[in-house]
């Protein structure tokens, strides 16, 4: 056994002044492995008998687990359904089948370790460790190859070579990178600059894609709009699915009717029609939609990053990380009494980007 | 007693020791056991025996919180059994369809098939849904064992030489899981993990000069496109995992190589390595535990529900959900983004800069992982420390160590807390708006406080183990001498004991080590501001640092203390008449 | 509900749904506008229902709202003593009073949910609404016919609340966060009367949806939605950890989760007896 006599020459201690009577060491030494304590799986033949049913029971456990798996696979009913207490209601097929996993992989592992706890050698062995560096022997003749390889090469004597194998070797990778950064997408353009919104398109709610009167929207009531075309069944027969994706993405409008008493900024009253009130409902901070509309404060807030737009105030920041207010899209009444977008944005939507100034 | 090279033979041996009848027959079997004949087939082909060897006999030292690795290793090859699973009815693509399976509440609404097929799986493929749960709850856990593993590395020390490489590839392994993760949940196209991709659209966006460029270039467009789910896809199931699985593999042969690390204790050196064999021991206890670990795993899939898409709904730009966080391993950078206010974005000469946006993404991501990944050679430049350690430290031991670490975590949980404020503030009754103030100022506050608290309380630890080393344990008896004083009996410790709290190492800074540098005539030599610095860091470091007791000051404690030195053993015959023993509680021993 | 919704998933009954919709919409427009003449639906309530409201109003509401439910003096900020109560129609008392939301027990940045602490029996509130209503008509209590679900489209419903509520309720009707402190309550458990009520009349913070944006019938539907989602229509996969999403994941994977991972961890490290 090695426990008790790992040699002393092994421990940190060893370069320290030896022992002497009248000097202490500087450091405590090493006093070696504790001696070992036997389980009673060691010394009791009936404890280790216990133990060696408890592993059985645990692996038993396992095979139940399996069987019980694959009956509930074949026979229980996907859509059934079952009450669990301190969970509520649940997919029958779903709980046995996991319970029976767990059963089936735990009693395997609960097992095993119960085994190597109770019954397998815990006394425990000392391995040695050696320096990672190599010897010196190995490092030299590692200096050795790598000389006679750069002589052998000839590169030292042949500059013109290593020259040219360097920039070529710098710029073979190029090509590829082009290819895949150049075709992964268009460039932007002027994309980010405009939307879909157009000087006499109407304002229709989403997701019906009905057109709103002035007078439908009452103090206090908020319409969540997009622009005539671009929802509901126009835009499914008319628009592919990414095109309808992306002015949703930019289009969407949050209308409400302020009592124009309230209003702080007359440019918001004159893009509006009577108190009423149409802004982009992209969030200028990274773009959720701004929705939480407050009706007695006025406040609009975004529930990604909490930015709050102040309504009265030409949606304004008023707390949170954007900077920007929500762009206002002007809007008049057509000759049928609905309200329609009287100009196109007139700035771009949507979350800041560089060139846009 | 064994002949078999020193392995000990477990619970037989030792019984069986006292009966020679039942020895003899075993050792004789034992002696030389033979290969089976398809390990020889094997071994003649590619020497699989060398292997074995030196594998079977590979020593693991015993600890719990050496497994934190391991549940994050099993975890990952949960998750790829589970995700090679879901591929088969995944369908990423975000193509548009009419949903028309067994979900009633999302009957005739049009959605991508990457959602579709989500809901297919989860209601409609047999098992689907526990697969799906298995995956998500096993990505959690795998990101959770990474995060506990790493700072269980960081705070023992054990990113020290000969390990820096590997505390890089574990770093870098963390930033590719929490990807990886961000990638996964993105992948079913709901209208949660649609929010998060409408976010990183912004946040990219934002890039000074490049943004929308990279944007439009990642989404194959203008937001949202058809390209980013088949993208991430193949991210998720392919780049990502191809590197994580590659650069796992060579953590694991760098722990091979390295030999495990072992905390300090009697026996325990810079030169060994103390523990049980692979074979049989390691063998069923590592092999046991990714079965205990997958098992768990099931039970918490088959219990608890994660990331139910159908209650989100499909992605649509015009929807959004209250509550809207993305999986814990972003909080930090999510709530960078509540917490940075608006102030920050500025235009000048026309262009946008979007401070408030992309310090909080772009800028933060890199930066953290940089700082992780130079941490082991700052530290090791300050201490100029060229040996090997393999013993690991307790972290009361590196106090300053300690602190820095506890620092930055309560800066990462600021961050973190911070992109759940809208759930704290709806469980707590508060504002949300207050929150992100406290949060503001948290974030430079709570480092501060953290900082100096930490240390004490690692300095205070190693005091009490210089006192527990020099007086011994309390025993609870108190003794009143003839003089009428009243003092604890004290037991020493036993030398097992003792040396674990006195093996370490002394840490001085380097103004003690090397003093004021002088030329030959004694007049002081200019210090370049290298050097300056690190005697600078050097101070930081070690200043307060209260080094090991030594054997000289144990003989000077038992000398002065005489009644220190009185043993447990000494009882009421033992002492001189006068003295009587006291029978108080420990707590409320006068002296 | 889930049977007839599944059944009548063709093309046919979808244009079907779609002509009733725009039929109901239509009527429901032309019965229930908000700026209908005072009287409409005061109509149904008796002059003895009126007297008896006003005798209960004035004991328990004329504190707040004035004693002809003009307002309080700064009536039109939150932590005013009550608004005024004039063409704010019965469907707006039966919300605030039979939730248990008013009388107010103490001013807050908003008035909490009660039903635990009625003051009133369900006759007294409707003699204190037939009251208000006297005073200037307002949306009137919704019709039995909006609020029994009968073919009613769980999920069209689901989309109407995904674009209309979601962004305050949670997409699971749970609740969330608005500004300073205030809050978007939970749906579960909430009668389908006052959560009709609650989107006709906007009570608090919340907007009105009124008839024109949000028809009778989406309303139906957007309550069946939200009944569903109470029977356990969204429970499949165990315990919804309070519907809080990722954060709900996270605290659960942060103790229990890992929690029971290290247990076995350190029964695994540990020696044995």
């Amino acid at each position: 056994m090695t426990d008790q006599n790992l040699p002393a020459e092994h421990s940190s201690d060893a370069n320290l002044p030896a022992h002497a009577n009248e000097a202490l060491p500087e450091r405590f030494e090493d006093p070696g492995l504790p001696p070992h304590i036997p389980r009673r799986a060691d010394v009791d033949e009936k404890a280790a008998k216990r133990a060696e049913l408890q592993v059985v029971a645990l692996f038993t456990l396992s095979v139940v687990g399996t069987l019980v798996f694959l009956v509930a696979y074949f026979l229980i009913d996907i859509d059934a359904r079952a009450y669990v207490i301190g969970i509520g209601e649940i997919s029958l097929y779903h709980v046995v089948l996991g319970l029976s996993m767990a059963a089936s992989m735990g009693g395997i592992g609960f097992g095993a370790v119960h085994w190597a706890k109770t019954l397998m050698p815990d006394t425990e062995i000392v391995e040695e460790r050696h320096p990672q560096a190599s010897p010196q022997e190995d490092r030299d003749g590692a200096a050795a190859i790598l000389r006679s390889g750069w002589q052998g090469s000839q590169l030292g004597r042949r500059p013109m070579i290593l020259q040219s194998a360097g920039v070529a070797m710098g710029l073979f990778s190029i090509p590829l990178v082009v290819q895949v950064a150049g075709s992964l997408g268009p460039l932007p353009g002027e994309e980010l600059y405009d939307t879909n919104w157009r000087r006499g398109l109407r304002l229709m709610i989403d997701p019906s894609g009905t057109p709103i009167k002035a007078s439908d929207v009452t103090l206090g009531s908020v319409f969540h709009v997009m622009p005539e075309g671009f929802i509901g069944e126009p835009a499914h027969e008319n628009l592919t699915a990414e095109e309808e994706m992306k002015a949703k993405a930019e289009d969407q409008v949050i209308l409400v009717r302020l009592d124009p008493s309230d209003v702080k900024s007359q440019k918001q009253l004159d893009w509006g029609v009577d108190g009423i009130v149409a802004y982009s409902k992209v969030c200028t901070h990274v773009g959720c939609p701004v929705a939480l509309y407050e009706q007695q404060t006025h406040h609009l807030l975004c529930p990604c990053h909490q930015s709050t737009f102040d309504m009265t105030e030409d949606c304004k920041v008023i707390f949170g990380p954007a900077k920007r207010a929500l762009p206002q899209l002007p809007i008049t009444i057509d000759d049928e009494g609905y309200l329609v977008a009287d100009d196109s944005f007139r700035e771009p939507v949507g979350p800041s980007f560089w060139e846009r100034g | 007693m064994s002949t078999n090279s020193g392995i000990p033979q477990g619970a037989d041996s030792l019984r069986t020791s006292s009966s020679a009848g039942a020895t003899a027959t075993t050792e004789k079997a034992d002696t030389s056991p033979k290969l089976a004949a398809p390990i020889v087939w094997s071994d003649e082909r590619v020497g699989t025996a060398k292997g074995m060897r030196f594998l079977l006999k590979k020593v693991f030292p015993d600890h719990w919180s050496f497994l934190l690795g391991e549940v994050a290793m099993y975890s990952m090859v949960i998750c790829l059994i589970t995700g090679t699973f879901l591929t088969f009815w995944f369908v990423p693509s975000m193509g548009h369809v009419e949903y028309n399976g067994s979900f009633v509440p999302l009957k005739g609404v049009g959605m991508s098939e990457a959602y579709a097929s989500t809901l297919d799986i989860s209601f409609d493929i047999k098992g689907g849904l526990l697969i799906r749960q298995l995956h998500h709850w096993a990505a959690l856990l795998f990101i959770v064992g990474i995060a506990l593993h790493m700072a269980r590395v960081f705070f023992t020390g054990a990113f020290r030489k000969p390990r820096e490489i590997n505390w890089v590839i574990g770093a870098v392994l963390s930033l590719l899981a929490i990807i990886e993760g961000f990638a996964g949940y993105s992948l079913p196209d709901d209208l949660l993990s649609g929010t998060g991709i409408r976010a990183m659209a912004g946040f990219m966006q934002s890039a000074p000069v490049i943004g929308s460029y990279m944007t439009f270039f990642v989404f194959g467009g203008a937001f949202p496109g058809e390209s980013i789910i088949p993208r991430l896809f193949i991210a998720h199931v392919l780049i990502v995992p191809a590197l994580l699985v590659g650069l796992f593999t060579a953590h694991i042969v760098l722990v091979a190589v390295h030999k495990h690390t072992q905390f300090p204790g009697p026996g325990r050196t810079d030169n060994n390595v103390v523990g049980f064999p692979l074979m049989p021991v390691y063998m069923a206890k590592a092999g046991g535990f990714f079965f205990i670990v997958f098992g768990i795993t099931a039970l918490i899939s088959a219990l608890v529900q994660i990331n139910p898409v159908w209650v989100y709904g499909p992605y649509d730009p015009t929807q959004v959900t209250a509550g809207s966080q993305p999986d814990f391993y972003m909080w930090f950078s999510d709530g960078a983004l509540r917490l940075l206010p608006g102030w920050l974005e500025f235009t000048v000469f026309g262009t946008t800069w979007s401070f408030n946006i992309f310090l909080g993404s772009l800028v933060l991501l890199p930066l953290v992982w940089a700082i992780i990944i130079a941490y082991p050679f700052l530290e090791n430049w300050v201490t100029g420390d060229k040996r090997e350690h393999h013993i690991l430290d307790r972290p009361r031991n590196a106090p300053v160590r300690t602190a820095i670490g506890a620092s930055a975590i309560s800066i990462y949980l600021v961050l973190a807390l911070a992109c759940v404020n809208d759930i704290i503030a709806i469980k707590f009754g508060l504002s949300i708006n207050d929150l992100t103030i406290l949060f503001r100022a948290m974030f430079f506050i709570a480092p501060i406080i953290t900082f100096p608290v930490v240390k004490r309380l690692c300095i205070s630890l190693q005091r009490a183990d210089r006192d527990l080393v020099l007086h011994g344990t309390e025993t609870g008896r108190i003794v009143r001498t003839p003089e009428g004083e009243f003092f604890e009996v004290h037991e020493p410790l036993d030398e097992y004991t003792r040396y674990t709290l006195v093996q370490h190492d002394r840490q001085e800074p380097l103004s003690a080590l090397e003093g004021v540098p002088t030329d030959e005539h004694g007049v002081r030599k200019p210090m370049s501001l290298g050097y300056k610095t690190r005697r600078a860091l050097s101070d930081f470091y070690f200043k307060d640092q209260i080094q090991p007791v030594t054997p000289a000051e144990l003989a000077a404690a038992h000398s002065h203390g005489e009644h220190d030195a009185l043993e447990s053993g000494h009882n009421h015959e033992a002492l001189p008449s006068g003295q009587e023993q006291v029978g108080i509680d420990q707590g409320s021993s006068a002296k | 509900m889930k049977k007839l919704a599944a059944r009548r998933r063709s093309p046919l009954a979808l244009m079907v749904l779609l002509l009733l919709g725009l039929t109901m919409t239509g009527t429901a427009y032309a019965a229930l506008q908000p700026k209908a003449d005072p009287g409409t639906s005061a109509a149904t309530s008796s002059v003895d229902d009126i007297a008896a409201g006003e005798a209960l109003f004035q004991a328990n509401c004329a504190s707040c709202h004035g004693s002809n439910a003009q307002g309080g003096v700064e009536a039109d900020s939150i932590e005013s003593p009550g608004p005024s109560l004039i063409g704010v129609g019965a469907a707006s008392v039966d919300f605030q009073v039979a939730t248990g939301r008013m009388p107010l027990n103490a001013p807050g940045v908003q008035a909490p949910e009660n039903r635990m602490n009625l003051k009133f029996t369900d006759e007294e509130i409707t003699q204190l609404a037939a009251y208000v209503d006297s005073l200037g008509a307002g949306p009137a209590v919704p019709d039995e016919q909006w609020l029994d679900l009968e073919g009613a489209d769980i999920a069209e419903g689901g989309r109407i609340f995904r674009t209309n509520c979601a962004m305050c309720h949670n997409s699971s009707g749970t609740g969330g966060a608005l500004t300073r402190g205030k809050y978007a309550p939970s749906l579960m458990n909430v009668d389908e009367q006052h959560i009709y009520e609650a989107m006709l009349t906007g009570p608090q913070s919340m907007p009105v949806f009124n008839d024109n944006n949000i028809t009778p019938q989406e309303k139906e539907d957007v309550i069946a939605f939200l009944k569903d989602v109470e029977d356990g229509g969204n429970a499949y996969g165990g315990n919804s950890m309070g519907s809080l999403g990722p954060a709900g994941d996270a605290a659960f994977v942060w103790t229990l989760g890992i929690g029971l991972l290290i247990a076995a961890a350190v029964w695994l490290g540990r020696k044995a007896a």
